[in-house]
Order: structure tokens, then C-alpha cells, then sequence
């Protein structure tokens, strides 16, 4: 057998056994809508913290942070440090949103919206708002199983290809069996993924320069200035870092689909637990950064970063390994892609299509009408795999800067009594606008500031002084009733 | 609804001062530490400590709500 057939074949040996035990764990359940998005609410600390680790612990961390490191040094470090913020910024507000969750029902973020301000046209909003920004983040799933596959195959199947294949196969997954898969199938990714992150943080170092310390010195000697701020960017400064690290780590659990993984919880000291643990699992993002930095010097010249980690894999290491470093990366890839497209069919058939145009819709309905949007949403995000071209990281912060814009939101609609639903509506609008501006005409960062942290810090302003201008209005989760 | 209180937001603030509002102080090569540049380091430094910090604001927490619903229980 030659080399491409042995990683390949590694692969998607892995990936089979993983989908079929998801699937089996899955499978012993009656699947109404309550179980295919919430798992009824029944999962304890070790599931939320697997279901949450799958999600968060994406194809981005694991090419996309290591191709940044690889490609523009110091800024990176933003990553390590948004992730853990991000779970402490949850203790404050993550077992609140389940207390209120548990109380009136929800199954989504756009339930929260609607119970919250009474208005199904603002959960409405929201939840097109939510699918609309999924949609880079799932883009950057399938663009990482494309290099993986690209890479692993030694440039003998076309990117496209790979990705068609390995989206069919995930689409069929989340058709079948929903989250409860998910979460079980996140344990053997957890494990590989640790693993590979060890193995190869560690090992490459070692084998190229003696250890971690001789590489990093030897990467200072050959580049000084990569590993501190701005690194070899222009503008990623101190204040770019200070700005993105706030926005992402106030945004992570904006995610639709993070945010209704809370839900999942059986109660809400689970997620202040968990809140304290999960820092501990960024752990690994260290060792993944080590391969970017040790890419640097062994194979220099590449002209994507993210496809530098498997790229030194590629030449170390002998291919069945290749194949399990691959394997790992798909499942990484593969995984939280599911939950995205869970999340975003759900969001739009409960909270956007039902309110709107067909009220007189069964539950039943609304879940049948969300797998098939299952469909639609991935050919959607594989089309704009195929004919766009960006760096891992910046798909995850265009997504980032779309969805933080719910923060306001979310913590008002918790803590502040006096936010009303025009005071929010109209900040969210506003966020989003200037998002899109500020994007589109590419001036991110903006004046050396993340242009989703100004954009967010607009949202702000517009929302207080809105809410303060306009009447204020009743707050369902003060009284206890339900809008 | 349980909000947090002061204690636990004070508490959950002091790695967000570490980790990224002094970045201009920890982010340089120099000096090394254990092999690490420094604001690399820093940063994995402060992934190991955030948990215990945070222990500690689960700890104040915990103490509270299950105070506040002792007494909610003992009124009812």
C-alpha cells in the first residue's frame, strides 16, 4: 500500500467506528424534539463538560491556532487567553440563563429573547442573526477536513472532493441520532485529541532541536520578533489583543449552540462547576502552538499556516500515524460541525419559520422541517468553503464579531430591569451594522481595535440609551409568568 | 433567579487583570522561564492558576445560595 492509502484509510477507519458508537449511544432513545436537541436535560457534569469540550474544541484550535502561530506569532496567544476567560465570564451568567431556561422551557437562545422581551419578532431576529454567523464557523469546519484530507492524501484528492465526502457523512449523522451522539462521540475525539496534542507538541520539538526550550531559542535567534505582539502582522498590537480577547471571551457562550448546550445541564451548579474545571482543558492549546512554532523553522515557506501542522506531521512521522493525527483532526472538525448544524436547523425551524409563517406547527413538524433544514444548511456552508478563501482564524472571528452583538441582550434581559425590548432591538441592529460595515470595507482591526469589540461597545450604548428613552416594560423572569 | 454577588465578581476579575488588561507588562521574550518565553509563560501560568481562583468563587457562591435557600425553605 503507498502512503496516501495508508493515512486515508487510518482515517476514515477512525471516523467510521467513532460515528457508529455515537450513533449506538444515540440510538436507545425516543427522539422527540425535547431529546434531539436538549437530551431531555439530563446530562450530569462529565457529559456537559464532553459535550462542551466537543464544541469548543474545534478544527480551529487545532489548524487554525496552530497556523496562526505558524503564520503571525504573537497575537496567537489571544487564544489561550480568550479560552479561559471565556469559562470564567460563564460562572456569571451561564447557571443564571439555565435557572431561566429550566423555568419557562427553552430549548434555544431565541426562546430566551422572546420569553424575555415578549416580542417573536426579536427572537425571530435573533435566531436569523444566530444561523446567519453559524454559518463561517461551520465554513471553517469543512475547510479544515478539506486540508486534512488534502494533506493526508498527499495532494492525490482534491479538496472538494474531501469535503463533500466527509460532509455527507456528518449530515447523515446529525440526521440520525441528534445530540446524545454527539456528546458520546466527543469522548473518543476528546481522548485522540489530547493525545495527538502531546504527542506531537512535545515530540516535534524534541526531535528537530533537543527539546522545548532549544526551539524556542533558536526560533528568537532566527526571528526575534514573532513570538511577542504585533508578531509578523502589521496591526495586532497590545490593543487589538486587550479588544479581541474581550470580545471573543464575552461572545463564546453567545454561540446559539453553546448557549443552548447549557440547557443541557441537569442543574445549574453543573455549569458553575464546570465553569471552574474547564480552563484546565485549554491546556492542550499550548502543545499546539509548540507544532506552529516548531513549523516555523523545519518547514518555512508555506503559503497557508493551517496546513503547517499536518504538513510536519506529513514528514516526520511515518503515515499510519499521519492517518491518526488526521483522524484526530477530522473527528475535530466533524464533531462541532454536527452541533452547528444542529443548532442553526433547530433555530431557524423553532424560532424563525414556525413564529412567522406557519404557527399552527406541531412540535413533530418543527422537528421534522429542522432535519431537513439539516440539508440545506451544510450545502449552504459548503458552498462557501468551495469558492471562499480565508485563514481558519478569521472565519472564527467574523463569527465572533456577529454573535457577541447578543451580549447586551443577555445580560440586560438578566440583571438590568429597566432594558427594554426597542432599547435592545435597535442595539443589535445597530452592532450588526457596523459589523458589516466595518468588515466589508476591510477596516478590521479598526484605528488598532478588534472591529466587533467597537461594533459591540456601539450595541452597548444604543441599548442603555434606548431602554432609558422608551417605557419601561414588565420582566417575566422577575414575576415568575410566562410572556 | 441566584445573581452572583460582589465577592465572586471581584474574585473572577483578577485573571482577566492577569491574562489580558497587562498584557504591555508580560508580553516580551525575556527572560526565559523554564524554557518558555516569558508571555508564553504567562499565559500558561495563569491557565493553571484560574481554576483555583475560581474554586474560590464557587466556594462563595455555593455558600450563599444554599444559605439563601435554607432561609427561603425555613420561611415557607
Amino acid at each position: 500500500m503507498d502512503s496516501s492509502t495508508i493515512a486515508l484509510s487510518v482515517i476514515f477507519g477512525i471516523v467510521v467506528v467513532s460515528s457508529i458508537v455515537g450513533m449506538y449511544a444515540g440510538g436507545r432513545y425516543k427522539m422527540d424534539l425535547e431529546q434531539w436537541t436538549v437530551a431531555g436535560r439530563g446530562f450530569g457534569l462529565i457529559l456537559v463538560w464532553l459535550l462542551m469540550a466537543g464544541e469548543i474544541y474545534t478544527t480551529f484550535a487545532f489548524l487554525g491556532a496552530s497556523g496562526w502561530a505558524y503564520s503571525r506569532g504573537g497575537p496567537t496567544l489571544y487564544i489561550m487567553a480568550y479560552l479561559t476567560l471565556a469559562y470564567v465570564f460563564s460562572f456569571y451568567f451561564l447557571p443564571q440563563i439555565w435557572e431561566v431556561g429550566k423555568k419557562f422551557g427553552m430549548q434555544t437562545q431565541s426562546d430566551f429573547f422572546h420569553t424575555r422581551y415578549g416580542s417573536k419578532n426579536l427572537a425571530a431576529v435573533a435566531s436569523l442573526i444566530g444561523v446567519v454567523f453559524i454559518i463561517p464557523y461551520l465554513q471553517l469546519q469543512l475547510t479544515g477536513l478539506g486540508i486534512i484530507v488534502e494533506v493526508s492524501s498527499f495532494g492525490g484528492i482534491s479538496r472538494v472532493t474531501a469535503m463533500l465526502v466527509a460532509f455527507g457523512l456528518v449530515a447523515a449523522f446529525v440526521f440520525i441520532s441528534g445530540v446524545r451522539a454527539v456528546a458520546w462521540i466527543s469522548v473518543i475525539k476528546d481522548f485522540l485529541m489530547l493525545f495527538a496534542a502531546f504527542f506531537i507538541g512535545i515530540g516535534l520539538p524534541y526531535m528537530y532541536f533537543g527539546g522545548i526550550g532549544e526551539m524556542f531559542t533558536a526560533l528568537v535567534n532566527a526571528k526575534p520578533t514573532h513570538i511577542t505582539m504585533p508578531g509578523a502582522t502589521k496591526a495586532m498590537g497590545h490593543s487589538w489583543y486587550i479588544s479581541t480577547v474581550l470580545l471573543t471571551s464575552f461572545g463564546f457562550y453567545m454561540w446559539p449552540h453553546l448557549f443552548s448546550a447549557s440547557f443541557t445541564a441537569k442543574n445549574n451548579n453543573t455549569l458553575r462547576r464546570n465553569a471552574v474545571i474547564m480552563p484546565l482543558y485549554t491546556i492542550t492549546m499550548p502543545l499546539i502552538f509548540f507544532v506552529g512554532f516548531t513549523a516555523i523553522l523545519v518547514v518555512p515557506g508555506l503559503a497557508n499556516g493551517d496546513m503547517a501542522l499536518l504538513t510536519i506531521v506529513r514528514q516526520s512521522y511515518s503515515p499510519w500515524f499521519l492517518g491518526v493525527i488526521g483522524a484526530a483532526g477530522a473527528l475535530t472538525a466533524m464533531v462541532p460541525a454536527a452541533i452547528l448544524i444542529l443548532a442553526a436547523a433547530t433555530l431557524f425551524a423553532k424560532n424563525f419559520w414556525r413564529p412567522m409563517f406557519a404557527p399552527g406547527m406541531t412540535d413533530d413538524q418543527v422537528a421534522r422541517l429542522a432535519k431537513a433544514l439539516v440539508i440545506v444548511i451544510t450545502l449552504i456552508a459548503l458552498y462557501f468553503a468551495i469558492y471562499s478563501a480565508t485563514t481558519l482564524v478569521n472565519l472564527l472571528l467574523l463569527g465572533y464579531a456577529g454573535v457577541t452583538q447578543f451580549l447586551p441582550g443577555v445580560l440586560f434581559g438578566l440583571y438590568w430591569k429597566r432594558v427594554t425590548k426597542p432599547g435592545v432591538f435597535t442595539g443589535l441592529v445597530t452592532g450588526i451594522a457596523v459589523v458589516a460595515y466595518l468588515v466589508l470595507t476591510k477596516q478590521d482591526p479598526f484605528y488598532g481595535i478588534n472591529a466587533g469589540f467597537f461594533a459591540l461597545c456601539v450595541n452597548f450604548v444604543v441599548t442603555v440609551a434606548l431602554s432609558l428613552m422608551t417605557k419601561a416594560e414588565a420582566n417575566p423572569f422577575e414575576n415568575g409568568q410566562a410572556a | 433567579m441566584h445573581k452572583p454577588s460582589l465577592q465572586s465578581i471581584l474574585i473572577g476579575l483578577i485573571p482577566f487583570v492577569a491574562m489580558c488588561f497587562t498584557v504591555f507588562l508580560w508580553d516580551q521574550v525575556h527572560p526565559f522561564v523554564l524554557g518558555l518565553p516569558f508571555n508564553i509563560f504567562w499565559i500558561i501560568l495563569w491557565i493553571l492558576i484560574t481554576p483555583i481562583i475560581m474554586s474560590l468563587a464557587y466556594k462563595s457562591e455555593r455558600n450563599r445560595i444554599d444559605a439563601q435557600d435554607s432561609a427561603q425553605k425555613g420561611g415557607a
